[in-house]
């Protein structure tokens, strides 16, 4: 018995980290989107407010990806980790207990990340069909709770007379809603670069390698008990953060955050962008928004009509078939980070073909 | 006492009647329908529109719903589900969230958004004493009508030709289709049937579950309660488990209204994590 060749196996890791440093890279194409991003703060003033809820609704359906997309799991009652997190920065807020927003919407991440630990027990457990009713059963539970205890929540009302300190300090909420839209962008930015890291890093590969096949993971050494609790959990957190930009940038919450609509919605946003790349529910939100503001305009309620005529559409085109304009996309964004690649000679040897013990 | 235990009883032979079709399509079938009580909100409109605007009896109008929620099934089954069932659980959600939206902005626009009630005829209003108990004359009616229905239900399934097709295309479709069974009518005959309880049972619990554009969502949970709990290896289950519910629900609502729908969503969770597998599992089932 010999032990591995050591050279053999310094390459494969060389290798491998080769490989995971070009997947870390930032393509030209997603600088241009952060920019495009950054200037609609000077470039958009007067379309701050839709603007904000597009990065809520775009932070929500990313953390939705993080769990559906990467690992898998079909929820319907992702509004729970989302209302959690509102009405945690909104009592918060209310009571002075934290006032500093930045702070405060960690601590309503936190909340959502507790609960989502906490949840994440029952969902590992059983099918598809059992984790829809598990996730939909306890959005409900905790909806019920929010609204029966109106002595803490203002129940049907919504939590009302919250007032925001300014961000860090110094910089004051606006009616324009200027501040609000540029502090969103920014903690997307953050925890979009986050989840950037993480979902590249082995830990993610490993989640997809569940979701592709969960058998055969576990056959080559993939647990998944303790990958599944930590992906649920800090989606969890994801959404509980969304929830406390909404309740920190309106200054008000109620139940809606915590409804079946808001859950199902999120699906659909992050459907319309496409599963399992991070970009999806962002650019998910952009066009749902403005389709809900379109449409709404024309016919102000039968908007839900719409939305539910495009959900059955879409299943029936087929949900590849549509995603698949993406894919066009990111061959452009691989082709010129390929010919950036190109022009600059390789940080490390690629392995040529054929290594590994052939003659 | 006796009286919470009674109405419990009809509201869960009530639940028993509206899920029944999805205990096939979702335990059975292993489709993922939330539009069911679309089918349901179909009926009970179908009803209030053939009893309140055109003065049909209302019995006529019970068979009215059956059979507009049983030929709307049929026609969404053969057009739509049908390319549905082979996809995954995901698509089905989607596909079928997005029928529960398009129902309830086409029936708010259609019919209005407020709460609206069938006009019972005087004959089944009050109450009668029965061995010194007051009984509702409808909610007895409801008893009688859903008792008769789960009992042909019940032989329908286990002793005609057809049921035993049914069973067949369930467990093996592929088998079932070389011995000759037209396995797509099949289903869209028992998707047909489900849809025409729903109906009926969304007519009949007008009265009780109000009737408004909301209505599929706000009993979705009830029905895959109904399933989730029952099981699916026999209609015994989940007529057990509607009756437990009905009664559970009445019960919890009565001592302790404050907890509200708490007790039958904890209900539902402790059972999901008590057989996590087993549920939806039906050995010899694909």
């Amino acid at each position: 018995m010999r032990g591995p060749d050591v050279s053999t196996s310094a390459k494969l890791a060389s290798a491998i980290s080769a490989q995971f440093t070009a997947r870390a890279r930032w393509s030209p194409l997603e600088v241009l989107f952060w920019l495009a991003a950054l200037a609609t703060i000077w470039l958009a003033p007067d379309h701050h407010l839709i603007l904000t809820e597009i990065v809520i609704w775009a932070l929500l359906a990313l953390s939705l990806d993080l769990i559906l997309g990467y690992a898998g799991i079909i929820s319907l009652g992702h509004a729970a980790f989302f209302g959690i997190g509102a009405y945690t920065a909104g009592l918060l807020a209310k009571h002075a207990l934290v006032s500093e927003p930045v702070l405060a919407l960690l601590v309503s991440g936190a909340a959502g990340a507790a609960f989502g630990f906490l949840t994440s027990f029952l969902v590992l457990r059983g099918t598809d069909l059992t984790r829809l009713m598990v996730t939909l059963g306890v959005a409900l539970l905790v909806r019920e709770i929010a609204n029966r205890a109106a002595w803490l929540t203002g129940g049907a009302d919504g939590l009302q007379g919250i007032g925001m300190e300014p961000v860090l300090g110094l910089f004051r909420f606006d009616l324009y809603g200027h501040t609000a839209y540029a502090y969103s962008l920014v903690v997307l930015f953050v925890l979009f670069v986050i989840a950037r890291r993480i979902v590249g890093s082995p830990f993610g590969l490993s989640l997809q390698a569940i979701k592709g096949n969960p058998l055969r993971a576990s056959a080559v050494g993939i647990g998944q008990t303790w990958r599944l609790v930590g992906i649920y959990t800090l989606a969890a957190a994801y959404a509980g953060v969304a929830g406390g930009l909404l309740t920190q940038t309106t200054a008000f919450t109620s139940l809606e955050s915590l409804s079946f609509d808001r859950s199902a919605d999120a699906l659909l946003v992050l459907i319309i962008g496409g599963t399992g790349h991070l970009y999806g529910g962002l650019i998910g939100a952009v066009v749902f928004r403005f389709a809900q503001d379109w449409i709404s305009a024309a016919t102000p309620q039968y908007w839900q009509f719409w939305i539910g005529l495009f959900l059955v559409l879409i299943v029936l085109v087929g949900r590849d078939r549509i995603g698949s304009w993406v894919a066009p996309v990111r061959r452009l964004a691989d082709r010129v980070s390929d010919w950036r690649a190109w022009r600059r000679p390789p940080a490390v040897e690629p392995t040529a073909p054929g290594e590994g013990g052939r003659p | 006492m006796v009286t919470i235990l009674f109405d419990g009883i009809a509201y869960g032979m009530l639940l028993f009647v509206l899920a029944a079709g999805l205990s096939v399509t979702l335990g059975l079938m292993n489709f993922v329908n939330l539009a069911h009580g679309a089918f349901a909100m179909a009926g009970g409109y179908a009803a209030l529109v053939v009893v309140n605007r055109l003065g049909v009896p209302f019995g006529l109008g019970l068979v009215a719903a059956f059979l507009f929620s049983a030929a709307l099934g049929a026609l969404l089954e053969r057009t739509l589900y049908v390319h549905v069932y082979a996809k995954s659980h995901l698509d089905q959600v989607l596909f079928t969230i997005g029928l529960v939206f398009m129902s309830v902005a086409i029936v708010d626009y259609t019919m209005g958004s407020s709460q609206q009630f069938i006009a019972i005829p005087p004959v089944l209003q009050g109450q009668i004493t029965v061995l010194g108990i007051g009984m509702s004359k409808y909610r007895l009616m409801i008893i009688v009508i859903c008792g008769v229905l789960t009992a042909l239900l019940q032989l329908g399934l286990t002793r005609t030709r057809f049921g035993s097709r049914l069973r067949a295309a369930v467990d093996d479709q592929r088998v079932a289709r070389g011995l000759g069974i037209n396995v797509g009518a099949v289903f869209a005959l028992t998707f047909a049937l489900g849809s025409g309880l729903a109906g009926l049972g969304g007519a009949l619990g007008a009265e009780i579950l109000g009737l408004d554009p909301i209505f599929p969502l706000k009993y979705m949970i009830y029905f895959l309660i109904v399933v989730t709990v029952g099981g699916t290896s026999s209609i015994t289950g989940p007529f057990l488990a509607s009756l437990l519910l009905g009664i559970g629900d009445v019960a919890g609502k009565y001592y302790v209204p404050q907890l509200g729908a708490f007790v039958i969503y904890t209900i539902m969770i402790v059972v999901l994590i008590w057989r996590p597998q087993g549920l939806f599992v039906r050995k010899g089932a694909r």
